[in-house]
C-alpha cells in the first residue's frame, strides 16, 4: 500500500502524472509564489489582518454572482462571472473596514472583525438561500469556502499561473516603490511619492491573489498564503530583496506540496492542506533557522552563559578562590583543571588571558565610554578580536601604569 | 531664485537676500484642526534665506504638527505653503525631511545603506532600481555623519542616536534647500549630537535653510540663528537675540515664568 502511493506522490512531484494535474500542480505553485510575494509587502504595510476581511468578504459576491447567471439564463456557473462578483464585494468590504476606521472610532482591528463576520454571514445566507433554489451547479459553490484542487481545469489553472506571475512580476517592478511606502510612508509623501496611490496597487494584488486562490484554497484560508511565507520568510533574513525571494519560494514549495498531497487525499481539502505544509514550513524556520530561530537563540544564549561562567571560575581560581558546581565540572572536562579543582598548564593560559581580557575591558570601559555602542561585542568576545592592536597595546599601557 | 545657487560658504543676510527672490518658506493663514480643535491657528511665518531656524514651544503647541502640515501630512482647515514662492507639490526635489525617530519600524528588514538610499528616490523615479552611483552617493550621505562603518548593519541593531544620524544621512541624501526636521536632538547621546550640530552648521554654510524642531530651551541660542515660538499660535519670530527673551518665552509656555538661557547666563 505504501509503495504505490510512495510512487504516486514522486510522479505528480515531478510533473509525470498527467498533463492535467501537473499544470494543477504549476498552478498552485505559482500562486504560492505570488502570495509569498505579495505577503511580504502586506505584512511590512501591516496590512494582513485587511486582506483577511477582504477574502471573506468574497463570499456574498459570489452567491449573487451566482443568482445573476441564473437569472440570465446561463447554462452552468461560469468562473469569470462568479470571480467578478468575489472581487467586487472583496473591494466593498475593504472600503466598509477602511471608512469604518477613519470615520469612527473604531480601531482597524474592530473594524476587520465586524467587516469579516458580517460579509461572511451574508455569504452563508445566500449560499443556503441558493440551496433551496432547484439550479444546476449550486453544489460547486461550497468549494469557494474550503477549495478544491480538483475542481480546477487545466485552463483555470494556466489563467491561474499567468496572473499570479504577473503579481509577481508588479512587485519585482515596484520594489523601490513598495520598500519606501512600508517602511515610512510619510517620507515617501514628502517625496512625491503617491501614497494612497501605491496603497491602492499594494491592495489590488492581494486582491488579485485572494481571488485566484479562492478556488484552490478556498477563502477561509487564503489569507494564509500571504502571511505564512513572509512570516516564515522573516527568521531567515534582515534583507528585504532576499525576504522576498524567501517568502516567494516558500509559498511557491507549500503550493507545490499541498497540491501534490491533496492530489493524492483527494477526500481532504486542498485548502487546508496547502495551508498545513506552509504551516509546517513556518514552524521549521521558527525552531530551526541560523539567525532568529528559537533553537539559535537558545543556543546563542547558553553559549554566552557558558562563556561568562567559565571565564568567571578561571579567574577565580586564579585568584585562589573555591569553584564549586556544574562549573568546576565543565573546567575539568575542558582540560582546565585536575583533581581538586588545580589549574592545569592549558587552564593557567586560560585563566591568565580571561583575567588580562578582564583587565583591559574594564580599562575601556573607564576610559572610552563613547565607543561602546560601535563593538556590538565588547566584553564578550576576546578584547584582541574586537579592538584594534593599538587600541589594545595602550589599554595595556594605562592599565598597567594605574 | 539666485540664493538657490550660492557657492557654499557664501552667506547673505535675510536682509539683504529678500529683494532677491521668495522665502525659502512662506506661511499664509494656516490652520490645522483635529476634529473640532485648532492645533494650529492662523499661523503666518516667512523663513529667512539660509540659516538655522529653531521652532520652539511646549508639549502639544502644534510644532510637530506645523511641519507636517507644511509638507502635505496633515490635512490644512485654511491657508497656503509656499516653498521658494510656489505649492509644495510642485517642489518635492527641493525639499529633505528628518522625521521623528519613533514614527518608523525599527525592526523593518533593511540595512543603514538601504534606508539612506530612500533618499535618493525621488532623483531614481518610478520603477528604475537603485544604482551604484546612488548607493556610493547614500555612503557618502553616511560618511557625513559618521556612520560609515555601519552602512550593511540592520537598522534594528543600531543604537538609538546612530538610528538618528541615518535618518539625518537620508536628509543629505536628498541633496535639499530646505529641511525639515522633526526634534532630530531629542534622546541622542553626546557623539551623535555633534554630528547632527556639524551637519546642520555645514548645510547652513552651503546656504541651506534649515527649519528644526527643537525642545531644549538652553540650546537654541547656541544652535540656531532664528526662533520661531509657538503655542498654536506664532508667538514670536526673529533671531535668536530677540526672541529668546524670558518675557517672551514665558508667553510661549502660558504666562509661567521660564528658566531662559539668558537668565541661566547671568546667574
Amino acid at each position: 500500500m505504501i509503495d504505490p502511493m510512495f510512487e504516486e506522490a514522486l510522479r505528480v512531484l515531478t510533473f509525470q502524472s498527467g498533463f492535467n494535474s501537473a499544470v494543477v500542480v504549476a498552478g498552485t505553485a505559482a500562486l504560492g509564489l505570488a502570495g509569498g510575494t505579495v505577503g511580504t509587502f502586506l505584512l511590512l504595510r501591516r496590512r494582513a489582518l485587511v486582506s483577511d476581511a477582504l477574502s471573506h468578504a468574497t463570499l456574498p459576491g459570489i452567491a449573487v454572482a451566482f443568482l445573476v447567471g441564473a437569472a440570465l439564463g446561463l447554462p452552468e456557473r461560469s468562473l469569470p462571472l462568479l470571480l467578478a462578483g468575489a472581487v467586487v464585494s472583496g473591494v466593498v468590504g475593504l472600503l466598509t473596514v477602511q471608512a469604518l476606521s477613519r470615520f469612527t472610532r473604531l480601531t482597524e482591528d474592530s473594524a476587520i472583525g465586524a467587516v469579516l463576520s458580517v460579509f461572511f454571514g451574508l455569504g452563508v445566507v445566500l449560499l443556503s438561500v441558493i440551496q433551496n433554489l432547484e439550479l444546476g451547479g449550486q453544489a460547486g459553490l461550497k468549494t469557494f469556502i474550503l477549495g478544491q484542487t480538483a475542481a480546477m481545469a487545466q485552463g483555470e489553472a494556466i489563467a491561474i499561473g499567468l496572473l499570479a506571475a504577473g503579481a509577481a512580476l508588479a512587485v519585482a517592478l515596484l520594489f523601490k516603490e513598495l520598500r519606501v511606502l512600508a517602511f515610512d510612508p510619510g517620507f515617501a509623501a514628502v517625496q512625491g511619492w503617491p501614497v494612497g496611490a501605491l496603497d491602492l496597487v499594494l491592495m489590488g494584488l492581494a486582491t488579485l491573489v485572494t481571488v485566484i486562490g479562492l478556488q484552490t484554497v478556498g477563502l477561509i484560508l487564503v489569507v494564509a498564503l500571504l502571511i505564512i511565507p513572509p512570516a516564515a520568510a522573516r527568521f531567515w533574513t534582515d534583507r528585504l530583496p532576499a525576504l522576498t525571494v524567501a517568502a516567494a519560494v516558500i509559498g511557491a514549495l507549500s503550493g507545490w506540496l499541498g497540491a501534490t498531497l491533496s492530489a493524492l487525499l483527494p477526500k481532504l481539502p486542498a485548502g487546508a492542506v496547502i495551508v498545513l505544509v506552509a504551516g509546517g514550513f513556518f514552524l521549521l524556520s521558527f525552531l530551526f533557522a541560523p539567525a532568529r530561530g528559537l533553537l539559535a537563540a537558545a543556543l546563542r544564549q547558553g553559549r554566552l552563559r557558558l562563556t561568562f561562567a567559565e571565564r568567571r571560575a578561571l579567574t577565580d581560581l586564579l585568584d585562589g578562590q573555591p569553584v564549586e558546581g556544574s562549573v568546576a565540572l565543565w573546567l575539568r572536562l575542558r582540560g582546565f583543571t585536575r583533581g581538586n579543582s588545580v589549574l592545569t598548564p592549558a587552564g593557567q593560559t586560560a585563566a591568565r588571558a580571561a583575567a588580562r581580557d578582564r583587565r583591559l575591558w574594564e580599562r575601556f570601559l573607564a576610559d572610552y565610554p563613547a565607543l561602546l555602542p560601535a563593538h556590538a561585542n565588547w566584553g564578550v568576545d576576546p578584547i584582541d578580536s574586537v579592538l584594534p592592536g593599538d587600541m589594545v597595546r595602550l589599554l595595556e599601557e594605562r592599565s598597567a601604569s594605574s | 531664485m539666485q540664493y538657490l545657487w550660492r557657492t557654499p560658504g557664501s552667506r547673505i543676510a535675510p536682509e539683504e537676500a529678500s529683494p532677491i527672490g521668495p522665502p525659502p518658506l512662506e506661511i499664509r493663514g494656516l490652520t490645522v484642526a483635529y476634529h473640532r480643535r485648532p492645533v494650529l491657528w492662523n499661523i503666518d511665518y516667512a523663513a529667512p534665506p539660509g540659516g538655522l531656524i529653531a521652532v520652539v514651544g511646549p508639549n502639544g503647541a502644534g510644532k510637530s504638527t506645523l511641519i507636517k502640515a507644511c509638507l502635505g501630512l496633515v490635512p490644512r482647515v485654511s491657508g497656503t505653503v509656499e516653498v521658494f514662492g510656489r505649492p509644495i507639490a510642485k517642489q518635492r526635489r527641493l525639499i529633505g525631511y528628518v522625521p521623528q525617530r519613533e514614527s518608523v519600524d525599527w525592526d523593518f528588514p533593511v540595512s543603514a545603506l538601504d534606508v539612506v538610499a530612500m533618499g535618493r528616490y525621488g532623483k531614481i523615479g518610478w520603477f528604475r532600481p537603485v544604482t551604484r552611483a546612488h548607493k556610493e552617493a547614500a555612503l557618502h550621505a553616511l560618511e557625513r555623519v559618521g556612520m560609515a562603518d555601519f552602512a550593511r548593519r540592520q537598522i534594528g541593531q543600531l543604537s538609538g542616536g546612530q538610528q538618528q544620524r541615518v535618518f539625518l544621512a537620508r536628509a543629505l541624501a536628498q541633496e535639499a534647500q530646505l529641511y525639515f526636521m522633526d526634534e532630530p536632538f531629542a534622546g541622542v547621546d553626546a557623539a551623535t549630537e555633534r554630528a547632527v550640530l556639524q551637519v546642520l552648521r555645514d548645510l547652513d554654510a552651503a546656504g541651506r535653510t534649515v527649519i528644526c524642531v527643537h525642545h531644549d530651551l538652553q540650546t537654541v541660542s547656541d544652535y540656531f540663528d532664528h526662533a520661531l515660538l509657538l503655542n498654536t499660535r506664532v508667538v514670536a519670530q526673529g533671531p535668536v537675540s530677540r526672541v529668546m527673551t524670558p518675557d517672551l518665552l514665558s508667553r510661549t509656555y502660558g504666562g509661567r515664568p521660564m528658566p531662559a538661557p539668558a537668565a541661566a547666563e547671568a546667574s
